[in-house]
């Protein structure tokens, strides 16, 4: 109806602005376009950097050796000797990421659920859900610190499980807040189902909500694993460090972040090398976790 | 134990409601299963059922209709208790059903949703098989060997009007199915657990027509079996499902009537406002 009332005049000026304000928004849309298309590749370019220089020096020198072989101090100039290797770290990392995980998992998931399921709005909740996320983001030097001060000095030395301990620390955070986030996801419209039913609550999480959330917690927990495989900082001051390989989880233990810090630091090429070894062995490590998940969270789908 | 209605007999002329065929009135049976006395019902300070009286009368359909936020959806959730999950809801008053006040507190809550089950507006299957999503309610109450079980399953299913359309993939999740197909599921599920009485918010409201048709048939099947209640923003589907009809309004019961008389002849003015479309 309004364009036939409308004068000839008006329509011409209607469309000269309809054409400039078209033309203001294709601008504003390919700027935006290509701003975030340059952050992308400074990103990846970074990325790539890092990857490529870490494959580049780490494979250098990575060999089987590497990582079977015990710490050996420097033979720089005598090309003789056979180079040490990984394994005392390796180990370590193993035995102190499987405990801090086994330790923390459980605890974080237990606490996101008491957030979620429980205490939602409730005052001690929201207290309990700040203390956890001031726990993420801390300085995990003084997560190191705390253990150091409760567990090494009592025990009269560093330890492995002092390691473990502080690393399950790191842990609980990461798990409770991924657990609560993806509970809160859950519709209550399904929770009141459940409850429809006849279902205690105890069996609604347990039985329906975990499913319901299972590959976001799963998630959640494999970060949290990736996470504390490549911290140092808190095993510094817990589980020191150690050149043999050790079992013993009352004493020092080795761990490949600290092994990729004393060699790096260590001034002698072939120990370098080494440490460069150890960093893509915990990136691989890592990935692989990444990619294990990927196919643990489709297999179900 | 039940009380009987004080229900006014309807005119004979149940004629229709807007080409609607609305149910005669005759067969209207009068023992109630549920009966609700004076119930006021809380969201923390704000009063949201008004003195609330209110028979269910025993295998038949009641329809509970009105405007947003009358309250209808709130006596559902009174009716299973469901309100108790949240804190600062309470009711207040009489929900009768075998001479108990089920909203007492020492009602056993997991017992009474046996024997009352819920039908929502969103279909809400369990993220597992559909093998599981029927077994799981049962489990809750009875410990049944496999063969039982399976039986049970069945049964529920084809009780469901869907054991056809599923039975050759009882193991795929239940999230495969189309909306339709999930909401019987769902009715499936509930009366699985053999309840006496099955509530619905809504069944419909998002599902297609074939399937809202479906829902419709089922229900007027299963009141065979259970006493139904069924709250509706649709009157049509008020008529055609409900032998009796209650209307709500802010909080109170304005008139509860048989269908037929309900839709043709109410005896309140804001009844005949809100059915012929003046307000809500």
């Amino acid at each position: 109806m309004s364009t036939t009332t409308m004068s000839p005049l008006l329509k011409a000026r209607n469309e000269s602005a309809a054409r400039s304000l078209g033309r203001r928004r294709k601008m504003v849309d390919s700027t935006i376009k290509w701003l975030c298309l340059i952050a992308t590749v400074a990103g990846l370019f970074f990325l790539a950097s890092i990857m490529g220089t870490l494959l580049w020096r780490g494979l250098e020198s990575l060999s089987l050796n590497t990582l079977i072989a015990e710490f050996k101090p420097t033979s720089y100039g005598e090309d003789t000797s056979a180079p040490g290797g990984l394994r005392h770290a390796i180990i370590g990392s193993l035995i102190q990421t499987a405990i801090g995980t086994v330790i923390g998992t459980p605890i974080g998931l237990l606490v996101g659920t008491y957030l979620a399921e429980y205490a939602r709005g409730s005052a001690f909740g929201n207290a309990v859900r700040f203390v956890s996320d001031v726990l993420l983001s801390a300085p995990s030097i003084l997560i190191g610190l705390f253990i150091y001060q409760l567990v090494v000095l009592p025990m009269g030395g560093f330890s492995g499980i002092a390691g473990a301990l502080a690393l399950a620390i790191i842990v609980i955070p990461v798990v409770v807040r991924t657990t609560e986030d993806m509970l809160q996801l859950i519709p209550n419209t399904l929770r009141e189902a459940v409850i429809g039913l006849g279902a205690p609550k105890w069996k609604m999480i347990t039985l329906v909500c975990y499913k319901a959330a299972a590959s976001g917690i799963l998630t959640g927990i494999l970060l949290a694993v990736a996470r504390i495989a490549g911290e140092t900082a808190p095993l510094l001051l817990t589980s020191f460090g150690n050149n043999v390989t050790s079992l013993d989880l009352s004493s020092a233990m080795a761990s490949l972040p600290i092994a990729i810090y004393q060699q790096a630091n260590s001034g002698f090429p072939d120990l370098i090398q080494i440490a460069w070894s150890g960093a893509l062995i915990v990136t691989l490590g890592v990935l692989a976790i990444n990619i294990i998940a990927r196919f643990v969270i489709r297999g179900r789908h | 134990m039940g009380s009987t209605t004080e229900q006014t007999n309807s005119t004979s002329s149940a004629s229709g409601f807007g080409g609607m065929q609305a149910r005669s009135a005759e067969a209207l049976n009068t023992t109630a299963r549920i009966s609700v006395r004076n119930l006021d019902f809380f969201y923390g300070a704000n009063k949201a059922l008004k003195g609330i009286n209110l028979d269910l009368p025993d295998r038949q359909v009641t329809g509970m209709i009105g405007p947003s936020g009358c309250g209808k959806s709130t006596l559902l959730r009174v009716l299973n208790r469901m309100y108790s999950l949240y804190p600062g809801q309470r009711a207040q008053g009489e929900v009768l059903m075998d001479g108990r006040n089920m909203i007492d507190d020492s009602v056993d809550l997991n017992e009474l949703r046996s024997k009352i089950g819920m039908v929502f507006q969103k279909p809400t299957p369990f993220p597992m098989t559909i093998y599981d999503n029927i077994a799981f309610g049962i489990k809750l109450h009875e410990k049944l060997p496999k063969s039982e079980m399976d039986d049970r399953v069945e049964w529920a299913l084809t009780r469901a009007a869907i054991w056809g359309e599923v039975k050759d993939r009882l193991n795929a999740s239940a999230m495969g199915l189309s909306g339709g197909q999930q909401q019987r599921l769902c009715i499936a599920r509930s009366i699985a657990v053999r309840p006496e009485v099955m509530l619905f918010d809504e069944p419909t409201s998002a599902l297609d027509p074939i399937s809202t048709l479906k829902i419709e048939e089922l229900i007027d099947e299963l009141k065979r079996d259970f006493t139904i209640c069924i709250v509706t923003h649709n009157m049509q589907q008020a008529a055609r499902c409900a032998d009796q009809v209650a209307f709500f309004y802010l909080g109170e019961l304005v008139e509860v009537a048989p269908a037929a008389q309900l839709f043709t002849a109410p005896r309140e003015k804001r009844t005949q406002e809100y059915i012929t479309g003046r307000f809500g």
